[in-house]
């Protein structure tokens, strides 16, 4: 029986775009539906630019943003935000580093003030980068070194799969590392990298697209003219024989294992990349998905599967090189080995015999559900639109993204799925270190 | 970088000035409708159109259910019914851009969802399919046994779980709210039977809550709910719990994780429920305390001192009692100190009252946030949902901001003597006991235990 297609609701947000003469990308997403802002500045800098030696450095650096700036002292940057009823923060990323608000929207002008501030230039004491290297550490016990499968797979498996310091170095970075920054580096990283010609403030929500260009003109119009530094080459060749890693968690009480394959550049080339995304899901969303339904259900496998794009998962925001992703927690002796086979013969069968009736459809609009669902927060809007712009100049792509993925054929799915070999696969194995 | 001193050659930089805020946006509570179906079951639905989708919650009461027994119905419950396989239910929710989870707590079970807007009728009839039908098949229950052991294995190797275990166990003694994981003995004696029952016996719409928020006209979307789950029946047990009983306080309880490099520190304080009087002051005055990062105990032990990432402390609300609870993961060799700034800090907000500046930095973050959390569908839905399992409805909200709105340093300063003083803090530290049970034992009286296996 010929299923019903659910029909994909288009979004479209109005979405303005400029470029001020110091060369900050603007964009704005007005939506009045609630009295709130999202406030982005997203600057093209990440983990795959740190230095050698200095592993960590793009993360302890985002840190350094929140310790006070020109104008204003060490905690006040907190202070205001929070004292206008608003929140903040701030991530690293592999290509970006991102800092944001949101806010109660009479308070739009302050979030400018603060964020024009510090592309000034942040306050860099001795005192404000030991107490934040001192804070970076706590950072990584509680989300590494404390607890089972730390790491897994984000830090552990990029190492296998590449072989340059950029793609394959830990971003959390080393201790040794962080205690030996210095203030001198940090000045040198911002100047080099936190200049407004390489950065995009993004504003969504409840403004007026006049009265907030004006303002970003008034606050940001004076920020010193720097220009984006050249981005390097980080690609690097396919895998030509498979790659298998395995590591001892002595907190993790059970097995599990974690697989990536290299994908199209998804800047480069959207349309060849974008079945990937979809591929995922149809491997791992839900009760009715193939491998869930296969290694979960059927063969008792595995205890859970997840698969994703991206290390960080995060498959619209990311530069060439990445990776599809599946990862698997395992029942108590569990058998690695015939996790990755089976995933060897369902991709296959995937491959040959192409997808069930309505299964590509399902999960588009599964697809659909959960990229509106991103978007109705006013910070998930200025955010995604800010990364858009920036490595794509094309923010919005984001009301397109379930249009596009609804748009991803049969066909283009099993030519993914026959894509994902053993032989360009790279794998990182958690072995159960039993104590606790 | 541009630091004042290196512009000398312009002379002195005039500060700029921190611009003002705008005129407040008054909170504007959305279009709702409310109605109580014949079996009993009340539905709120909610108008929010930002994007086309809508967020499903159903609340059903299950206090004092069997704990091995409840969780693994929540894991099952999705499994199958006379007419459809798990595989099938997926499926089909899938088609309408949708997903069902099942969720357990000591207070209730929650069924919860999103979809497209236009799949609001297909996915209340696969709901209703659900709670009318749910099979327990014998083989899927096998496997989700399996499943929800290895769950409870990984989730006892976590230290913010051991931590949270102990921290219960030491407040609530013989009350429900001391256990929330079962032991995997107990799960492994879960039969389909012993589900069924349990279904038949506690999933009921008489006293159930569904709430529907996002792109859907409110009565349109409560008779869409009317038709769909009229036909669910059911009535009896509805397990009232006794009331949370007052914190005791005692020694510090060291559970001890040989090897940890962190300590969990966990400190429990009085509470009062969502419309205490009190309730507005004591907010303020956690927020003061380390309820948000511009507090005193953030500023403190992380930006300051580098004891820890992460701090923070909440009111969490339940239906048998409100606690709040302050927690930090801080460095195996800083426990003690770290210890001693959070009791210097209670102590210093029970006794001396909060300076003007911090108590209106505080009102405004409450104030604000509140709006933040009802500006998307999804934190809509969960506070809607939220409030109507305490009773209260959204019309509460601006009746509370209005309370926050009107507290006065007398009032904050009043809550915080009596709910934040250290002397009635419950305190659990999870760690490495050889390294920091001397150090401890300086500060306070100290018991240990292992850690649970």
């Amino acid at each position: 029986m010929p299923t019903r297609r659910a029909k994909i609701p288009a979004t479209r947000y109005p979405v303005e775009r400029f470029t001020l003469d110091n060369g900050l990308r603007v964009v704005l997403a007005p939506d009045r539906s609630a009295p709130v802002i999202g406030v982005a500045v997203v600057y093209d800098v990440g983990i795959r630019s740190e230095p050698e030696g200095r592993s960590g450095f793009a993360h302890l650096f985002e840190h350094l943003m929140f310790q006070g700036s020109e104008n204003l002292e060490k905690l006040a940057h907190f202070r205001h935000v929070q004292g206008a009823g608003g929140t903040f923060n701030g991530s690293t990323h592999l290509d970006y580093t991102d800092y944001f608000e949101t806010l109660p929207s009479n308070a739009l002008e302050r979030a400018l003030f603060l964020e024009a501030d510090r592309m000034r230039g942040p306050r860099l004491t001795e005192e404000n980068l030991r107490n934040q290297v001192d804070v970076v550490k706590e950072e990584i016990r509680v989300n590494v070194l404390n607890r089972p499968y730390g790491g897994f797979p984000w830090l552990a498996l990029p190492p296998v799969m590449f072989d340059t310091f950029p793609n394959a170095h830990d971003g959390y970075g080393s201790f040794d590392d962080l205690e030996s920054a210095t203030v001198a580096d940090a000045a040198d990283f911002f100047r080099r990298y936190y200049a407004s010609g390489n950065a995009v403030l993004s504003v969504s929500g409840d403004i007026d697209t006049a009265e907030a260009t004006e303002l970003i003109e008034r606050h940001f119009g004076d920020v010193p003219a720097r220009p984006a530094p050249a981005r390097p080459d980080f690609a690097e060749p396919q895998l030509t024989a498979e790659r298998r890693s395995a590591y001892t968690d002595k907190l993790a009480p059970l097995p599990a294992v974690a697989s990536a394959w290299r994908v199209p550049d998804p800047i480069g080339d959207f349309a060849a990349y974008l079945p990937y995304v979809v591929l995922a899901e149809v491997l791992t969303d839900g009760d009715a998905s193939r491998l869930v339904e296969r290694l979960v259900h059927r063969d008792r496998a595995v205890t859970s599967v997840g698969g994703y794009l991206g290390f960080m998962g995060d498959p619209f925001d990311v530069r060439d090189p990445t990776a599809l992703l599946l990862q698997s927690h395992l029942p108590p002796g569990g058998d690695v080995d015939k996790v990755l086979r089976t995933v060897d013969e369902e991709l296959d069968r995937l491959a040959t015999d192409g997808l069930g009736d309505g299964e590509l459809a399902r999960t588009q609009a599964r697809m659909a559900t959960h990229l509106l669902r991103e978007t109705d927060a006013v910070l998930g809007r200025a955010l995604r639109m800010a990364v858009l712009e920036q490595q794509r100049g094309e923010p919005e792509l984001l009301g397109e993204l379930p249009r596009l993925v609804g748009e991803v054929t049969d066909e283009q799915v099993r030519a993914a799925a026959a894509a994902l070999r053993p032989e360009c696969r790279a794998s990182v194995e958690v072995i159960p270190g039993g104590a606790r | 970088m541009r630091a004042p001193q290196s512009r000398t050659k312009d002379g002195p930089v005039s500060a700029r000035p921190l611009p003002p805020l705008g005129p407040t946006r008054r909170l504007k509570l959305p279009q709702q409708a409310e109605r109580t179906l014949d079996n009993g079951l009340t539905v709120i639905a909610v108008r929010r159109p930002a994007v086309p989708l809508v967020e499903v919650r159903l609340w059903i009461p299950f206090g004092r259910a069997h704990l091995a027994r409840g969780q693994m119905l929540a894991q099952t419950m999705l499994s199958g019914t006379e007419t459809m396989s798990s595989v099938q239910i997926a499926a089909e929710l899938q088609k309408i851009g949708g997903g069902l989870s099942v969720g357990l707590d000591p207070d209730r079970l929650m069924l919860s969802g999103t979809g497209l807007a236009t799949g609001l009728d297909r996915m209340l009839e696969i709901l209703a399919e659900v709670l009318t039908g749910a099979s327990y098949p014998a083989e899927w229950v096998g496997v989700e046994r399996d499943r929800l052991i290895d769950g409870i294995q990984v989730a006892r190797s976590q230290p913010a779980h051991l931590a949270r275990t102990a921290l219960l166990k030491r407040i609530y003694g013989r009350h429900p709210y001391a256990v929330q994981t079962p032991d995997p003995e107990q799960v492994r004696a879960v039969r389909p039977a012993g589900l069924r029952t349990l279904h038949a016996q506690r999933v009921h719409p008489a006293g159930a809550v569904l709430a529907l928020v996002g792109d859907v006209r409110p009565e349109r979307a409560l008779d869409v709910a009317e038709k769909a789950l009229g036909g669910w029946q059911g009535d009896g047990h509805r397990g009232d719990l006794p009331p949370a009983p007052p914190l005791v306080p005692g020694p510090l309880l060291l559970v001890d994780r040989p090897g940890s490099v962190q300590s969990s520190l966990r400190l429990a304080l009085p509470a009062v429920p969502r419309t205490h009087p009190d309730l507005a002051a004591l907010q303020l005055a956690n927020l003061i305390f380390g309820g948000y990062f511009s507090s005193r105990w953030v500023e403190n032990i992380r930006e300051d001192k580098g004891y820890t990432y992460g701090p923070h402390s909440l009111v969490e609300h339940s239906v048998a009692g409100s606690l709040l609870v302050a927690a930090a993961e801080v460095a195996t060799e800083v426990t003690a100190p770290a210890l001693l700034e959070t009791s210097y800090e209670l102590g210093r907000l029970a006794t001396v009252p909060p300076n003007p500046e911090e108590l209106e930095q505080a009102r405004q973050y409450a104030l604000g946030t509140l709006q933040l959390g009802v500006s998307t569908q999804a934190g809509l839905a969960s506070l809607v949902s939220a409030y109507a399992g305490n009773g209260l409805r959204l019309d509460f909200l601006p009746e509370y901001a209005a309370r926050l709105a009107g507290a006065s340093a007398d009032d904050v300063a009043e809550a915080a003597a009596r709910y934040l003083a250290p002397a009635r803090a419950v305190t659990v530290v999870l760690g490495d006991a050889e390294r920091i049970a001397s150090s401890l034992a300086a500060l306070t009286p100290i018991e240990t235990v292992p850690v649970p296996s």
